[in-house]
């Protein structure tokens, strides 16, 4: 209230002034309204003080207003000085609005800041099982090479698992494989090789077949576990050798491993569905080749197995063995796993305790 | 199998060290598991003989010897040992013998006695795993002899894992073979000459089942001494073998079975009725084995008798009754060629596994009988004495396996391997593996040697080729052959996407075992009987699980036990559904959330989740589809969920999953301490999606009018929102519900819903009276389907 009383005391005195004396009058004027928009503390204020000297009843207008009173040659000099003066006012007037609104906005932030190492608000992210990363990289690597995933039963009969493999009953290949049975003709697989021969009595050659999934054999101890991931890999073609297999495996590993130069090495094996047969061991990527606890100082980690698929298995699937060539190989995941991510204890990766998981949380 | 390294090279013995050698054989495909020492380090241990003993004057047990080692003077040296006599020999370790296990000998005073040394256990030097008291040398011991030299300790034994294709190496001899065409040098095998009969005794022989047993030989030897010793080199040849000396038959049966990988058996003469005979089992024949176990034949199985009874499960073990003893004067000596077919999975179908019958079922050579038995003949009679009779033999060489002539093509081994073989090379590998081949106008003819029952087709001459040749010298192409696209769908989603979703919601990942136990499975899912595995790893592991809730749950707990009780997993797999004869395996993907709904917050309300946390994740998933549309969400009761808090989720009217809180009963009894919230889902409809389509964004403005709908408690928000949209046009763009309100103002037993509408025309700014227009006919429709009035 007090603030509105004030200028209308002003003001009676102002329009006194203009009828008495002119220069005097606006120049007083002038400085006390300069004065008025210098000291002005906000916003409001400096539109009351505009409201108060430049506004409809302002005291520059009245002074413009009580000009009629004058002559002509007086009342042009004194308009334009009251012009002049309102001019000069008016541009205060907004450049003191610029700074009042640079500080009101500042304070504004002031007010506004928070504490920005209070964490986020909000869900935490989840993560793949180290397994399937392996998998998805593994799978995604022969993608890129024209492979195409299949999947297939983990209940399996006897043919696909094994006949069909070229591993008839009593062959001494069995013993090699502790299986589950449900029945006398099922059974939990052992090997996604299975799968391999699903997809090559469906359809018709050339294949290039990936197919991952869980495998089973009856066997518990600190270094095996009874389910397990197996990743198998077939391609059959007119062409395929020994040589693109070794060549595959060998750009693979140096792939999933992301080592350049790291050295495979094919031994002799034995698989009833290949001929020839190799294992496939690594440099050991722990130790660089130098021996270690993990490669039991050999240098070396057996990684999968492979070969040039057997004739005969092409023959079970009604596949032309004199037309076509083939290669198959399987690889163990879950040890691909433990030694990309350094893993020690085969144990945890199916006890699935979330300090575990969450660490494979991250890339 | 185990052998010595020093044996193996009086059979061949090429120029290559012990790591060389044991390199070759793992790269030929026989991958040696460990190179170990024949006896751990020791030194300064002696042949001692006990020259002289008395009793230690301040100690009952101990006496006090005078041991010659060869040395200028005897060593006193007192000896605790029951054993100790005058005249022994023993192992004598003198001052600054060091010991296995670095145990230094030292001059000891003992009981006011200086002891100059120790006399030794074959324990206390390695060579057993217990003894009890010193080891007491053969009298031909030289005095003075370092043991090491004695024993021939300064070998290695090697451990080789065999792949089953290669019968042919399970002995020292076909070892050697392998080394020597590995290193292209001669293979010296061990004399077998004929033992002269010095008796005319023999024993019928009766072969009834010729095609099982293509080859018999026997011999009766008679007046053997069964208690003799068995030498020191072969009782050291077994034990590095890592097996026990035990009689001299059965020492020298298993000896040759070393040697020469034929499988022998010695019968006790005066045990066998009339003649043997070799047939198959009667059914419910018995037989009491070597290992005194009482196994059930029946006609599958091969079975040497005597005219009375079965004395021996063929190529497996022989009978108890007719077993050599320490009694034994007379033996019959056995040594067969038995069909790899009639003897495979046999000693499994019983549990067992023996020497013979590796061997026997891989494929022994039926070429060697008549020199095993007389290098066992000739061994028995070196170390037990007694006379030979001659050697009685039923063959019928009909059944003998055929080696079959294998068409090997030049273009075939070339394709295969990707490298071309000079044909030099292809033909000395041949003759080194001792094939018999010949030219032919696409490459060779070639036959197969006797020994390896592995080589049928040209496939494995052709791996035989690379194997010798090296796998590791082969090429290996760096072009990855050309390339072709796969085919990839857009509208399929496949499981990385689905599988990144769940984790971008927050989710853990879970792989846990197919195979669950029975109680919790039943509890789960009682309408499901579920699949039982015949031999389980426990009862834990004993069913194939019918709903991945059963192994998550178990998840649970595990981790609820071990302080991490805000859990958020999901699992991708399979679950066994039994539907008649067959079992439906269908992937499915399950999650599970319990505890706080966010991580330990400031800013948040924190809270524990519930089902509609969950329910949004799941509508995540469904929407990747883009078909949100077809599911539905409907109450319906699961006996694993809580009655008022569970879901079927349909699509278009066909259920694919649930949805819900775990029934708090089943809660307690897994052990569970807080909520859980459950879901399922079948894949199969995650993975069909729809490939987007554009469809014009509205230039119109949009408006929001929010109705406050009271409805019964009996209607579900699922209704209102299917009747606001069946009775809105295609201008409704969006129903959302934001408030549900119970209480005062709304008569008991009902609710207020507010509803808000988004209402957009694409061709027109809607008017007032337009909007209003749709509003009422909305209204009007939802009085009359489900009695909604708009709240006053």
């Amino acid at each position: 209230m007090k603030g509105r009383c004030l200028p209308s005391l002003f003001y009676l005195e102002l329009i006194e002034s203009v009828s008495n004396n002119m220069a005097i009058d606006t120049d007083s004027l002038f400085t006390e309204a300069s004065a008025a928009i210098n000291a002005a503390a906000s916003l409001d204020l400096l539109d009351q003080i505009r409201v108060q000297y430049l506004g409809k009843k302002g005291s520059l207008t009245e002074l413009l207003k009580g000009l009629k009173n004058l002559s002509g040659v007086e009342k042009k000099e004194a308009g334009q000085t009251i012009n002049k003066i309102k001019q000069e006012l008016q541009k205060q007037i907004e450049a003191k609005k610029t700074s009042l609104q640079v500080l009101e906005l500042q304070k504004k932030l002031e007010s506004e800041k928070i504490d920005v190492t209070l964490p986020g608000r909000g869900q935490s992210i989840g993560g793949l099982h180290p397994v399937t990363r392996t998998i998805q990289r593994i799978e995604s690597f022969f993608h890129g090479l024209g492979f195409v995933t299949a999947d297939g039963p983990e209940i399996e009969d006897d043919y696909h698992n094994f006949e069909a493999l070229n591993i008839p009953e009593n062959h001494p290949a069995r013993a090699m494989q502790d299986t589950f049975y449900i029945n006398e003709h099922s059974l939990l697989r052992t090997q996604t090789s299975s799968v391999q021969i699903r997809e090559m009595q469906n359809s018709e050659p050339p294949f290039r077949i990936i197919s991952s999934g869980r495998v089973y054999r009856c066997d518990f101890d600190i270094t095996h576990t009874p389910m397990f991931h197996q990743v198998e890999g077939l391609m059959v073609d007119e062409n395929v050798s020994f040589a693109d297999l070794k060549g595959t495996l060998v750009e693979f590993m140096r792939h999933f491993f992301e080592v350049d130069d790291l050295q495979l090495r094919f031994r002799p094996s034995y698989f009833p569905f290949t001929e020839p047969s190799a294992e496939v061991d690594i440099q050991c990527v722990m130790c660089g080749g130098d021996g270690c606890r993990v490669c039991k100082n050999t240098g070396w980690l057996e990684v999968g197995g492979c070969g040039m698929v057997h004739p005969q298995v092409l023959t079970n699937v009604g596949v032309d063995n004199e037309k076509y060539t083939g290669y198959a190989f399987g690889m163990g995941a879950d040890r691909l796993a433990m030694l990309r991510y350094g893993i020690n204890d085969l144990r945890l990766m199916f006890e699935n305790d979330i300090r575990f998981l969450s660490q494979f949380n991250r890339a | 199998m185990k052998f010595s390294e020093q044996w193996l090279r009086e059979w061949v013995n090429p120029a290559v060290d012990t790591a060389t050698l044991a390199e070759q054989l793992t790269m030929a495909g026989l991958e040696v598991d460990s190179v170990e020492s024949a006896a751990p380090a020791f030194n300064n241990i002696f042949v001692g003989e006990v020259v002289s003993l008395r009793p230690h004057p301040e100690a009952d047990r101990l006496n006090i010897c005078e041991v010659n080692v060869g040395q200028a003077e005897n060593l006193t040296i007192i000896c605790g040992a029951s054993n100790v006599a005058q005249g022994v020999k023993v192992p004598a370790a003198v001052i600054g013998a060091i010991l296995p296990g670095d145990f230094k000998i030292k001059k000891a005073k003992l009981r006011g006695v200086e002891s100059f040394g120790m006399l030794c256990s074959a324990k206390e030097i390695g060579l057993a795993e217990s003894a009890e008291g010193l080891m007491i040398l053969p009298a031909d011991a030289k005095v003075g002899e370092s043991i090491r030299d004695y024993f021939s300790l300064d070998d290695q034994v090697i451990e080789v894992d065999f792949t089953p294709n290669r019968g042919d190496c399970l002995s020292v001899a076909g070892i050697s073979r392998e080394i020597g065409v590995l290193n292209n040098s001669e293979v010296t095998p061990v004399a077998c000459d004929a033992v002269a009969p010095e008796i005319d005794d023999t024993f019928t022989i009766d072969v009834q089942a010729p095609a099982d047993c293509p080859r018999y030989l026997g011999r009766v030897i008679k007046g053997i001494n069964a208690n003799a010793e068995t030498p020191i080199w072969m009782q050291e040849r077994l034990r590095r073998a890592g097996l026990r000396s035990l009689s001299p038959t059965v020492d020298v049966t298993n000896y040759i079975l070393l040697e020469l990988g034929q499988p022998m058996h010695a019968f006790d003469l005066n045990k066998l009725n009339d003649k043997i005979v070799i047939r198959r089992a009667k059914k419910n024949e018995k037989i009491k084995l070597l290992d005194e176990s009482e196994v059930t034949l029946d006609e599958n199985i091969l079975v040497i008798a005597d005219s009375n009874t079965a004395v021996a499960f063929a190529g497996v073990m022989g009978g108890f009754d007719s077993s050599v003893t320490s009694e034994t004067q007379d033996i019959f000596l056995e040594c067969a060629f038995f069909q790899p077919d009639t003897i495979r999975g046999k000693a499994r179908q019983f549990g067992m596994q023996t020497d013979s019958s590796y061997r026997f079922e891989r494929g022994v050579d039926f070429n060697m009988q008549q020199r095993a038995m007389e290098r066992a003949s000739k061994l028995i009679v070196e170390i037990a004495g007694g006379k030979v009779g001659p050697i009685t033999e039923k063959v019928e060489e009909v059944s003998f396996p055929k080696r079959q002539n294998i068409t090997f093509r030049r273009s075939r081994l070339t394709r295969v391997l990707g490298f071309s073989v000079e044909n030099s090379v292809v033909e000395n590998i041949l003759t080194r593996l001792g094939m018999i081949w010949s030219h032919t106008d696409e490459g060779w003819l070639v036959v197969a040697p006797d020994y390896r029952f592995d080589i049928a087709i040209e496939a494995d001459l052709i791996e035989e080729i690379g194997r010798v040749y090296g796998y590791n010298n082969l090429p290996t192409h760096s072009s990855l052959s050309e390339l072709r696209f796969v085919e990839e769908p857009e509208a399929n989603l496949n499981k990385a996407r689905i599988r990144n979703t769940m984790v971008g919601l927050g989710y853990q990942e879970a792989i846990t075992y197919s195979f669950v136990d029975k109680k919790i499975q039943q509890m789960l899912d009682p309408t499901n009987e579920p699949v039982e595995l015949a031999n389980p790893i426990s009862a834990e592991m004993s069913v194939m699980r019918t709903t991945l809730w059963s192994s998550l749950l178990k998840t649970a707990e595990y981790n609820q036990a071990r302080q991490q009780s805000r859990l958020r997993l999901f699992e991708t797999g399979k679950r066994f559904i039994k539907s008649g004869n067959e079992t439906v395996q269908e992937t499915v993907i399950a999650g599970l959330i319990s505890g706080d709904v966010l991580p330990t917050q400031w800013g948040s309300e924190q809270r524990k989740a519930d089902f509609f946390d969950m329910k949004s994740d799941v509508e995540h998933l469904l929407n990747l589809t883009g078909n949100s549309d077809k599911f539905s969400f409907v109450a319906a009761e699961h006996p694993a969920l809580h009655p008022g808090q569970s879901a079927q989720v349909l699509v278009e009217n066909q259920p694919i999953g649930w949805l819900g809180s775990l029934h708090p009963a089943i809660k307690q009894q897994i052990g569970l301490n807080l909520p859980v919230i459950l879901f399922e889902l079948s894949y199969t409809y995650l993975e069909k999606g729809v490939v987007p389509k554009y469809c014009p964004v509205s230039k119109f403005p949009s408006i929001n009018r929010d109705l406050a709908l009271v409805v019964k408690e009996s209607v579900s928000a699922g209704r209102v929102f299917a009747e606001i949209r069946k009775s809105g046009d295609d201008r409704l763009q969006l129903v959302e519900i934001f408030d549900i309100y119970r209480g005062k103002g709304i008569a008991e037993g009902s609710k207020s819903l507010a509803v808000s509408l988004t209402i957009q025309d694409d061709q027109k700014t809607l008017v007032d009276d337009e909007v209003d227009g749709i509003i009422q006919k909305i209204l009007v429709s939802l009085q009359d389907s489900i009695g909604a009035t708009l709240r006053e």
